[in-house]
């Protein structure tokens, strides 16, 4: 799943707002008005690389871990987010009930640099096509001839980066043929990945430029009430094994007990997802980020596939402080496997 | 003991309500007049600084097409897209049956919270207000003025502006009727590290220094508010006059009473302190009251104040009045300090009561010659100070200082003025009724004294503004008669348009003579640019003050420059001075012409120059001369076959109805004070004259006995009003034409930057002296009829009580 959404929902507060009370970000807010994913869907590609604005919220969402050429290791994350104040409206015109919110980062050991744009549908300034393929907001944009070979840009007042995405594997589905669950009772969605872009470009950092290669990931995803309302944060691990596997898989906190989803994904990109108990979390150290303790090393297992490693943030600072404030940033994988990854949490306090 | 003095100081007010009365009037009516300009002003100010802080936040840049057309909205996304953080605003007027309402439009999106009314950062943004009907943020106020409209619905907030409303922009541009346009774009923050330059994307926008918008209406504002607060001051000075007179009286009465509570062990300390315990609570109950009259008064005359201030500057002000603490406060402390200064005089002399001295009252405040020698020199010395402070200093306060110290010394000269006059006619009268008026009048004189300063005061400034008004309306009108010449002003939609008119026009009308403007500088200020053609229209009719020879062949041909009033005066420049044009070339100043009502500095130059110079102003005004029998078949044509919108076509006697009109407004506020001013002043001598007759019969008993009868002097009581009143009125004649004098070429330059000649009006002033005369009157009438009814017993009581 990702995540992330901050944009939220009817009545959205697009400025600073306030975590609300149920879930992050609203994510946790019943939406009957509009659609609900269901399991009899059938994702076709490159039709659903476009927008699904019947559904309350979307995302294209892409991770690279990166390195230069001495080896330093970076990580890139370029974002944008859909979020639907209404079910339907105009397409055109400041009318547009779509509101989209794009983030943007550069993360090296010692530095975590962010940015953040908001826009409205309708007029031009950002949204997504499909045929050529570019996902834009503002002057960031992923695009290309199709979403499996793109250029992805995006910029701050104190970074930019220039990357080129080349996709050296098929599309994955996620959970069970795309439909991705993510509670007991059933909240769910829809859910496709990348993760077999090989990523080179430019970073253009306070200290300079710097030439990087390395892999990216990216995430489609779109539901309308994606949390439970007892569910309240998350820890999202993506992995990228020197193997050639990939895996995904995710823990949600509430008020119950955690549930927890995940993906392998062999070289030739053949999917098994696991369902909730298959794939572990725990928490090794947690260092004070932006005033609050975040775990910063794991201990990630999947019993199935002999996985047992531990991960360890790249730079524990990756704070995101925008208008949904939460932790994203690039990882190390050490043990049974090796590799590296990104890891998203949210809801800490 | 003290609660026993107490009650025998207060005593004195149970037998004499007439003079607590006067008191607390007096007090009431200067504290109202003050703080009723005081509420008006800060009302004005508040609105200013909520409209500068509007959207756009005071502190950041703007971008804006150089030629002031409407930007278009690709261009805004052209910028999005290349990394500048942009917000888009469309600003514009809605006309709704007679008045309009600023529409505000912003994007919530891209615009900083803390840029948008609370209400909408706050409670978040939601699907109501950003699409279609939308919903319109104002203040309470125009919520209520808009009530019963078709309007999108409203929602109350409590930082907007007056008269504004805040929409998202998709329902701005609805309303206005302007898809796809843009007025300005706010700059947000910084550009992204890879946003190109402003001249790559967008090369027809220039970027502004944040707007000052509500700052630079407040220092355009600032001299009107001025001049309403000196009025305020004026007033207050003259209700001080009663103030003063009634609290002297009270004091002289209870000399006896002091003197025996002192006697009987009271303390000078505590018998000062029970006496400013007894003034202060006073104070308070005339202060509470006279800021309710205040507020009263400030409700009357602030739409006016708001009509004026929007002709003459543009800029909203609220027409209602809030009350704010801090004010209510203000006016009763200006209470408190007014009672003060009125009765610091009676309370030294308390202090200094000699115990054994006989408690006989004397008239108080006996004219002494020492008394008049020090009014006199006091006079001198503030006649001195304000002359060299006028001369000094610059700019508006001293202006005012000059003004008041002048006004006041005119008032402590007026009772030497009198007694010399009196004198004067005691010594060409025979007879010794004739001798005896004179005398008594002499003798009348310093109980009087305050009342007819009052007057004097009154007069003066009544003299001096309706001069200043009427010899600027005067000015007005001719100057209006020779700047605007042209039958027809019309304006079109384009450039296009603009072309079109002219083939249209050219076997119509005798001359289309085209006016573009711009915005340049000129010695480091602002000033505003118009370009014009050659036409006998300015050869014959532009109103130059100041001129150099050729001065219209030097100036249409590029050659030399035009400057109005305002910019001669402030830049200092006059014929034969050289400025600096924006392309750098230096060229000189040919002439000066006036230019009433516009706040701004202008400068104009011949078309082909002013297009060199300015390439890209849209060209879309144009003058036309033509037979005035045709002008109303041309603005038919002009409608029905050029398809020009009626509103884009002003005729002459339309523009100089509607200027007048600004004008009219401009000065109604000022005559309404003036009114109340006379008001006050006519009250402080019937308070005057009351109080004296209580006391004058010990003088009119002899009289009488002698063999006048009462009703001769009642006649003779009226008369003496009559010619006091007449004497103050030639005393002040020629102080309100000095006053004039000083606000036409003073105050008018350092407030508006024009000089006006001063003209005279004796017929105003004919019926200045009629209404003073029958205040004085009136003021009389009353003691006159109580001589006339009094029972000879009470006068026969004055031998009984002959001590």
């Amino acid at each position: 799943m990702r995540r992330r959404t901050l944009i939220l929902g009817a009545g959205a507060t697009l400025a600073a707002g306030p975590l609300r009370a149920q879930g992050f970000a609203g994510l946790g807010e019943t939406s009957e008005t509009f659609a609900q994913p269901s399991p009899d869907t059938r994702l076709v590609f490159p039709g659903d690389h476009a927008p699904h604005p019947a559904f309350r919220i979307e995302w294209w969402y892409v991770t690279a871990n990166l390195a230069a050429a001495d080896g330093t290791p970076y990580g890139v994350q370029w974002t944008l987010f859909r979020s639907a104040l209404a079910p339907d409206g105009p397409t055109d015109g400041w009318g547009n009930p779509q509101a989209w919110m794009g983030h943007a980062a550069v993360t090296s050991e010692t530095r975590h640099l962010a940015a953040e744009r908001l826009a409205r549908g309708g007029i031009g300034q950002a949204g997504v096509t499909v045929d050529p393929f570019r996902a834009a907001i503002d002057d960031w944009a992923l695009e290309g001839p199709s979403l499996t070979d793109v250029t992805m840009r995006a910029a701050g007042t104190d970074f930019s980066y220039d990357l080129r995405l080349a996709a050296q594997g098929p599309f994955v589905l996620q959970g069970d043929e795309g439909y991705s669950v993510k509670s007991a009772s059933g909240q769910a969605s829809h859910y496709y990945s990348q993760p077999f872009y090989r990523a080179e470009g430019t970073l253009r950092l306070p200290d300079g430029d710097v030439e990087v290669t390395g892999q990216a990931w990216l995430d489609r995803e779109w539901s309308s009430q994606p949390l439970d309302e007892g569910q309240n944060g998350w820890d999202w691990f993506s992995l990228h094994l020197d193997g050639g596997e990939k895996l995904m898989g995710f823990r949600l906190r509430g008020t119950g007990p955690d549930f927890t989803a995940a993906t392998w994904i062999a070289a030739d990109g053949t999917p098994t997802p696991y369902p909730d108990g298959a794939f572990g979390a725990e928490p090794l150290e947690t260092a004070r980020v932006a005033g609050r303790d975040v775990p910063v090393v794991w201990r990630v297992t999947l019993p199935d596939h002999g996985l047992d490693v531990t991960v360890r943030a790249l730079n524990p600072e990756c704070w995101m402080p925008l208008a949904f404030p939460y932790w994203e940033g690039p990882f190390m994988v050490e043990g049974s496997h090796s590799g590296g990854g990104y890891l998203e949490m949210t809801g800490y306090e | 003991m003290i609660a026993a003095g107490l009650q025998a100081l207060l005593s004195h007010w149970w037998r004499h309500p007439f003079q607590l009365v006067t008191l607390m009037l007096g007090l009431a009516t200067a504290t109202a007049l003050w703080s009723g300009v005081q509420a008006i002003n800060a009302e004005a100010r508040a609105s200013y600084d909520r409209a500068a802080q509007t959207l756009a936040g005071p502190a950041r840049d703007t971008l804006a097409r150089r030629d002031g057309e409407p930007i278009a909205q690709e261009t805004y996304i052209a910028l999005r897209r290349a990394g500048w953080a942009v917000s888009p605003l469309l600003e514009g007027r809605l006309d709704l049956d007679g008045t309009s309402l600023r529409i505000i439009g912003v994007d919530p999106f891209t615009l900083p919270a803390e840029d948008l009314p609370e209400e909408l950062g706050q409670s978040g943004v939601d699907l109501s207000f950003l699409t279609p009907p939308g919903q319109l943020v104002v203040d309470q106020d125009t919520a209520d003025r808009l009530e019963g409209t078709d309007l999108p619905p409203r929602i109350t907030g409590r930082n907007v502006p007056p008269n504004a409303a805040y929409v998202d922009i998709g329902t701005a541009q609805r309303l206005l009727g302007r898809n796809g346009e843009l007025s300005r774009l706010v700059v947000t923050g910084p550009s992204d590290l890879t946003a190109p330059p402003l001249e790559e994307v967008a090369p027809d926008l220039v970027r502004e220094a944040p707007e000052t918008g509500g700052g630079e209406i407040a220092r355009l504002t600032d001299s009107f508010h001025l001049n309403l607060t000196a009025f305020g001051l004026l007033s207050f000075a003259v209700g001080l006059f009663i103030v003063r007179g009634a609290i002297g009286l009270a004091f002289e009465q209870r000399r006896p009473v002091f003197r025996t509570l002192r006697a009987l062990g009271i303390g000078r300390g505590v018998l000062l302190g029970l006496l400013s315990a007894e003034l202060l609570v006073l104070a308070l109950i005339a202060g509470t009251l006279g800021v309710a009259l205040g507020w009263l008064i400030a409700t009357m005359l602030l739409p006016d104040v708001a009509a004026t201030l929007r002709g003459l500057y543009g800029a909203d002000v609220e027409g209602t009045l809030s009350l704010r603490p801090v004010w209510w406060l203000a006016g009763i402390a200006i209470a408190v300090l007014g009672t003060a200064i009125a009765a610091a005089g009676s309370l030294v002399q308390v202090a200094r009561l000699p115990l054994l001295a006989p408690a006989q009252p004397r008239a108080w405040a006996r004219a002494s010659a020492a008394t008049m020698r020090w009014q006199a020199v006091g006079a001198v010395l503030l006649a001195v100070t304000g002359l060299l402070v006028g001369w000094v200093g610059s700019g508006l306060v001293s202006s005012f200082l000059l003004l008041g110290s002048l006004l006041v010394a005119a008032a402590l000269m007026l009772p030497i003025f009198l007694h010399a006059v009196l004198a004067g006619l005691a010594r060409v009268t025979r007879g010794p009724l004739a001798e005896w008026f004179w005398a008594d009048t002499r003798q009348q004189l310093p109980g009087l004294s305050l009342a007819l300063m009052a007057l004097l005061l009154a007069l003066a400034a009544n003299i001096g503004v309706g001069t200043m008004v009427q010899s600027f309306r005067l000015t007005f009108t001719g100057w209006l008669d020779q700047r605007l010449a042209a039958e027809l002003y019309v304006t079109t939609e384009t450039d296009a348009e603009g072309r079109r008119l002219q083939e249209f026009l050219a076997p119509r009308v005798d001359a289309v003579l085209p006016i573009r403007s711009a915005d340049g500088e000129i010695a480091g200020r602002p000033v505003e640019f118009y370009g014009f053609a050659h036409d006998v229209i300015y050869t014959d009719h532009w109103p130059l003050i100041d001129q150099s020879p050729d001065v219209w062949t030097r100036v249409s041909s590029g050659q030399a420059v035009l400057v109005n009033e305002q910019l001669a005066r402030r830049a200092d420049l006059w014929p034969g001075d050289e400025i600096a044009l924006p392309d750098g070339e230096n060229v000189p100043v040919a002439g000066v012409y006036s230019d009433y009502g516009n706040p701004n500095a202008q400068a104009m130059i011949g078309l082909d120059r002013f297009d060199a110079l300015f390439p890209g102003i849209p060209r879309r005004q144009f003058a036309l001369r033509l037979d005035e029998g045709r002008v109303e078949k041309l603005t038919r044509a002009l409608v029905t076959e050029f398809g020009l919108p009626p509103g884009n076509i002003s005729d002459q006697a339309s523009v100089k109805q509607f200027s007048l009109a600004i004008f009219e407004r401009t000065f109604a506020v000022t005559s309404a004070l003036n009114v109340l001013t006379l008001g006050v002043a006519g009250f402080a001598i019937l308070t005057s004259l009351m109080t004296l007759a209580t006391m004058r019969q010990p003088q009119l008993a002899p009289v009488w006995a002698l063999g006048l009868t009462r009703a001769r002097l009642a006649r003779l009581e009226l008369l003496r009003a009559a010619l006091l009143a007449a004497l103050t009125f030639v005393a002040a004649l020629p102080v309100g034409l000095m006053l004039a004098w000083i606000l036409l070429q003073v105050v008018n330059v350092e407030a508006f930057g024009w000089k006006l000649p001063l003209h005279f009006f004796p017929r105003d002033w004919l019926v200045l002296a009629g209404l003073s005369l029958l205040a004085a009157l009136l003021a009389g009438l009353a003691p006159a009829r109580r001589l006339v009814r009094m029972p000879p017993s009470d006068l026969l009581k004055v031998f009984a009580n002959e001590r």
